[in-house]
């Protein structure tokens, strides 16, 4: 958040707390929907106050990528499946009830409870930058050239790599849902 | 200093995201919460590079790389199992039962 005033650190602490809140909020609401469509709006609902969490963490450029390409184009192709199967016609509900509830809630909570006893675990204080230091870099290189310098630089091989994933996926999923070749 | 919410917020998601994955039945809508639980994985990332340095945001590329390619694919697969069997209940979809 680089050097802010003591008032302005607390405005990012309101909005910190708000986008989380509701980002948990819509989340559950997004799970418990019937119909597929609007629980598809409910999680762009919540990849948008990700972004805002992502915004206050100094991570501007990943903020704009989650709107542009996750809000943006793979909900989109999320939506197009939907609507080219029709199937948010009404009908029974698919939510388990019973037994099945019983077993998601109750793996539910444990899960949860790992995930906490993981996030207490102490960092190393040999891994950890000093306070601060990213936002500096952030500041003084901008948003973008910040995270682009390592992804092109000592990230350059997994980077291509991921080009010929996405190659692959792109002929699977034609060679997948063409009806004859 | 926003760390810790940040993690707890994190695996609050992963979690409903996981919830989400045991309760449905409905293919898209599993998918759906797959995706959830990306999200919540790219909010630890981002949340633990601002300590240990920006080769969180780096991964959080591969990471929304390999949601698209998983979601074509995926979404493939759910087109071809419609055509099918004509739904994409998953109760109704027990081929590889024996």
């Amino acid at each position: 958040m680089g050097p802010v005033r003591p008032e302005g650190r607390v405005v990012a602490l309101i909005v910190f707390w708000a986008a989380a809140v509701s980002a948990i909020v819509g989340a559950v609401v997004c799970i418990t929907r019937k119909n597929p469509i609007a629980s598809l709006l409910w999680l762009v609902y919540v990849m948008f106050n990700l972004s805002i969490l992502f915004v206050l963490q100094d991570a501007h450029f990943l903020a704009a990528v989650q709107i542009l390409v996750y809000a943006g184009a793979i909900m989109v192709l999320f939506l197009f499946v939907i609507m080219l199967l029709n199937i948010g016609r009404p009908g029974p509900s698919d939510i388990k009830s019973g037994r099945g509830a019983v077993i998601a809630v109750v793996a539910g909570l444990l899960m949860l409870a790992e995930l906490v006893a993981l996030s207490q675990v102490e960092l190393p204080a040999s891994m950890s930058l000093p306070a601060g230091a990213v936002s500096r870099m952030v500041e003084q290189q901008g948003a973008v050239e910040a995270v682009a310098t390592p992804l092109f630089q000592q990230y350059l091989i997994p980077f291509e790599i991921t080009s010929v994933m996405l190659l692959a996926a792109l002929d699977g999923a034609v060679v997948l849902a063409k009806r004859k070749l | 200093m926003l760390l810790g919410p940040s993690l707890l917020i994190s695996a609050l998601l992963f979690t409903i995201g996981m919830v989400g994955v045991l309760l449905r039945r409905n293919a898209i809508i599993i998918f759906l919460c797959v995706e959830l639980m990306l999200n919540a994985v790219n909010l630890t990332f981002v949340a633990l590079s601002r300590q240990l340095g920006l080769d969180g945001q780096v991964f959080v590329f591969f990471v929304m790389t390999v949601a698209a390619a998983e979601a074509a694919v995926g979404l493939a697969i759910i087109i071809a199992l419609y055509r099918h069997k004509d739904t994409v209940n998953l109760d109704a979809i027990n081929l590889l039962r024996g």
